[in-house]
């Protein structure tokens, strides 16, 4: 069966040790977690958790059922294959010296990224997009030197209002 | 008006019927004892804390009932966690409540501090830790709600010291109020139309039954169902006693240590109705292999139970009682046909397994570990209340008592926790005073244990306690016997103390049979006692639990006597 890669969005009470059972789930079931973020939503008593995981069908069966078991999980979806948007950011700090700093601010202007900090040595580049434009760019940025980079992992919403 | 939060949580105990606590005392818990022994809550001092837990199991399973603990912090807590574990694999309702260090020390490494919250988060269907005592009786209401509902399990509350002592003004909480939970009890009608469909359009049909029959209170349920489809019954460990085992449809129980007829007939079935199980490893052997002729019905009240470990043709998520209920009612409307006639051949090749390969020992000058378990069958017509410990005494348990009623038989199915039948004795001993409460144990597991003699002594508790003392950790051994050449590696038991002398030493009654003519005196004795008994019965120390199918093996291919 193939694996694939699905992108959960759970609402959870917003109560302490809940992510500890969220991830303990998942490390104590052996699933997978690619990326995972959290944040308080418009009621300040609900979360929601937005996860990447891989999984053939009946893994990500399981892994959807056993998140709904969890007392503190209040609704589970499962975005992969519905009509949705999805977003990442990343800051990403390149070796910026004086021969290749105009064409990373090139780049930074075709990706419509913003430099958000400057030194003689460094630009810090805030980038939005979806997984592919995050690989575009690193791929390009890569060659001239990437010092270091802060991700978010992927957050998504259904495109209508579920 | 103000309360303290021990007074508060001697108060929605009493409203939740709560009328017995398992325990042990400690400094974190010292104010809630003290308001515990000024209540009309009856409180039963184990001597370790895992027991404690046991006990409650024991409680809940043969009472029907939730079973509740209190154990101190740290040590405490952590001795707990066995039988928290072995509650939550059998999904038994137990809360829990341990104490903690007082809030302002939570983190600090205090004495007597640990993480119980985050020890107990992988093994209770829930667990809280209490940060004020104002949401204290919610707290207590939601848990026991969550404890005995659904799939039940046991639910931990954490109290740290000052949140029992703080006074705050009492309101009653009146209802629970959980968005995020609600389990699902009535199945899906039109998949029980499947099952119906599938029960008619097949030829070989078996039901396999499962701990949820038992927890759900489906026994009657079921045994309708199959009398009226004239569909043969296995059940795994936990479901023994959810169909009368001296029916005609009995098929014995499966799994590695299952029937001949029972393992056989998952090979040939052309349906197999699973009712409230989970299709652990130690019944289906090599999942692929499992009923792989046939068409899978399964009925749980756990979505995550459906397609864990098996593919399943008619998925029916629900309560086994309502489901099995509406299911006979479905079925009543339809013509079932001449079904003596259809079942025949079927019928009479379960007959052949039966008659080829019964469950059989053979009878030697030496006691037979079977033997002991039959001639305590035969003595108690069936109707004690039998718990086990783990390992062959506990394959043989379930093997040679056939159990007609449910909540008889009482083990630890999912954890295998040595040591759990004799709190678990205890624990149904006070559940069902009237009943005849009896312990099949192992020399090895009772030792687990042992200092629970106190406790049943102390209470004056009349359980009897049967040793198949083989001198060995018995099933482990066995394995080696098989798989590893016979290097009884750290199984031999050989050194071991006068279980006579150790009752008479705790103030029970002991009793010894070392030839097979004193079995029956001796057990005729012990079960007459009005005290708690050990009696030791010294067994063959080489005999084997048969038929076994090999660990990862399909079921089908058992070593046979």
């Amino acid at each position: 069966m193939i694996e694939e890669k699905h992108i959960l969005s759970i609402l959870v009470d917003n109560e302490p040790g809940v992510l500890s059972r969220i991830s303990g789930l998942f490390s104590g079931r052996g699933f997978n977690i690619e990326s995972l973020c959290v944040a308080e939503t418009m009621d300040p008593q609900v979360s929601r958790v937005t996860l990447v995981t891989n999984g053939n069908p009946p893994v990500i069966e399981q892994i959807e059922k056993q998140l709904n078991k969890l007392i503190n999980v209040i609704k589970v979806h499962d975005l992969t294959g519905k009509e949705y948007v999805k977003r990442e950011m990343a800051l990403i700090k390149v070796v910026a010296k004086s021969e290749h700093r105009a064409e990373i601010l090139r780049t930074v202007d075709i990706f419509r990224c913003k430099v958000v900090d400057v030194s003689p040595e460094h630009y810090t580049i805030e980038v939005t997009g979806d997984e592919e434009k995050m690989q575009a760019i690193l791929n390009l940025l890569k060659p001239i030197g990437i010092k270091e980079i802060a991700r978010t992992g992927m957050i998504a919403l259904f495109r209508n209002s579920k | 008006m103000k309360l303290t939060g021990a007074q508060i949580m001697m108060k929605v105990l009493k409203e939740e019927g709560v009328d017995t606590i398992f325990g042990y005392p400690g400094g974190a818990v010292i104010d809630i004892y003290d308001e515990l022994e000024k209540s009309d809550i009856r409180h039963i001092l184990v001597r370790q804390e895992a027991c404690a837990v046991h006990a409650a199991d024991g409680y809940a399973r043969a009472g029907s009932r939730v079973g509740v603990c209190l154990v101190t912090s740290g040590p405490g807590a952590t001795n707990t966690v066995s039988g928290i574990a072995s509650a939550y694999m059998d999904s038994i309702p137990v809360v829990i409540f341990t104490g903690q260090v007082p809030t302002h020390l939570i983190g600090n490494d205090a004495f007597q501090e640990v993480d119980t919250v985050g020890i107990t988060r992988p093994c209770t269907k829930h667990n809280y830790l209490v940060k004020r005592t104002e949401d204290l009786a919610r707290i207590i209401k939601e848990a026991f709600m969550i404890a005995k509902s659904g799939r039940p399990g046991p639910v931990l509350i954490d109290i740290p010291k000052n949140v029992g002592v703080t006074a705050v003004d009492y309101k009653p909480v009146k209802k629970v109020n959980l968005k995020s939970y609600n389990p699902t009890y009535s199945p899906n009608v039109k998949q029980l139309h499947k099952v119906v469909e599938l029960i008619k359009n097949t030829n070989k049909p078996m039901i396999f039954a499962g701990g949820g029959v038992i927890l759900s209170g489906a026994a009657k349920e079921l045994t309708e169902l199959a009398r009226k489809t004239q569909i043969p019954v296995t059940t795994s460990l936990m479901g023994l006693g959810g169909f009368p085992g001296t029916d005609p449809l009995w098929l014995g129980m499966i799994g590695m240590h299952g029937t001949y007829r029972a393992n056989m007939c998952t090979g040939e079935c052309d349906l197999l109705i699973g009712i409230g199980v989970r299709f652990d490893d130690r019944v289906t052997g090599k999942t692929d292999a499992f009923a792989a002729n046939a068409k899978i019905v399964h009925i749980d009240i756990d979505p995550t139970s459906i397609r864990k470990n098996i593919p399943v043709t008619a998925p029916v998520v629900g309560d086994c009682k309502i489901t099995l209920a509406k299911l006979n009612q479905l079925l009543n409307k339809e013509d079932l046909g001449n079904l003596k006639k259809k079942r025949k051949k079927w019928l009479d090749q379960i007959q052949r397994w039966i008659d080829t390969q019964p469950l059989a020992y053979k009878q030697k000058d030496i006691i037979k570990p079977q033997y002991v378990v039959e001639t305590l069958y035969k003595l108690t017509k069936g109707k004690a209340i039998i718990t086990t410990e783990v390992g062959q005494n506990q394959m043989w348990a379930a093997q040679y008592y056939h159990f007609d009623q449910p909540n008889h038989f009482i083990t630890s199915g999912g954890l295998g926790c040595m040591g759990f039948g004799l709190p678990a004795a205890i624990g149904a001993q006070l559940a069902c005073p009237d009943k005849l409460v009896v312990d099949v144990a192992g020399d090895g597991s009772i030792q687990m244990n042992i200092q629970e003699m106190t406790t049943a002594v102390q209470c004056g508790l009349p359980i009897k306690i049967v040793i198949l003392n083989n001198g060995y950790l018995g099933m482990v051994r066995q394995w080696q016997q098989l798989f590893f050449n016979k290097c009884y590696a750290a199984t031999c038991l050989d050194c071991a103390p006068d279980f006579v002398k150790l009752a008479e030493a705790y103030g029970a009654e002991g009793l010894r049979a070392t030839k097979p003519e004193e079995v029956e005196t001796v057990l005729k004795k012990g079960l007459a006692s009005k005290n708690p008994v050990i009696m030791d019965f010294r067994v063959d120390r080489e005999e084997c639990v048969y038929p076994m199918v090999p660990a990862g093996a399909p079921v089908t291919e058992m070593l046979l006597v």
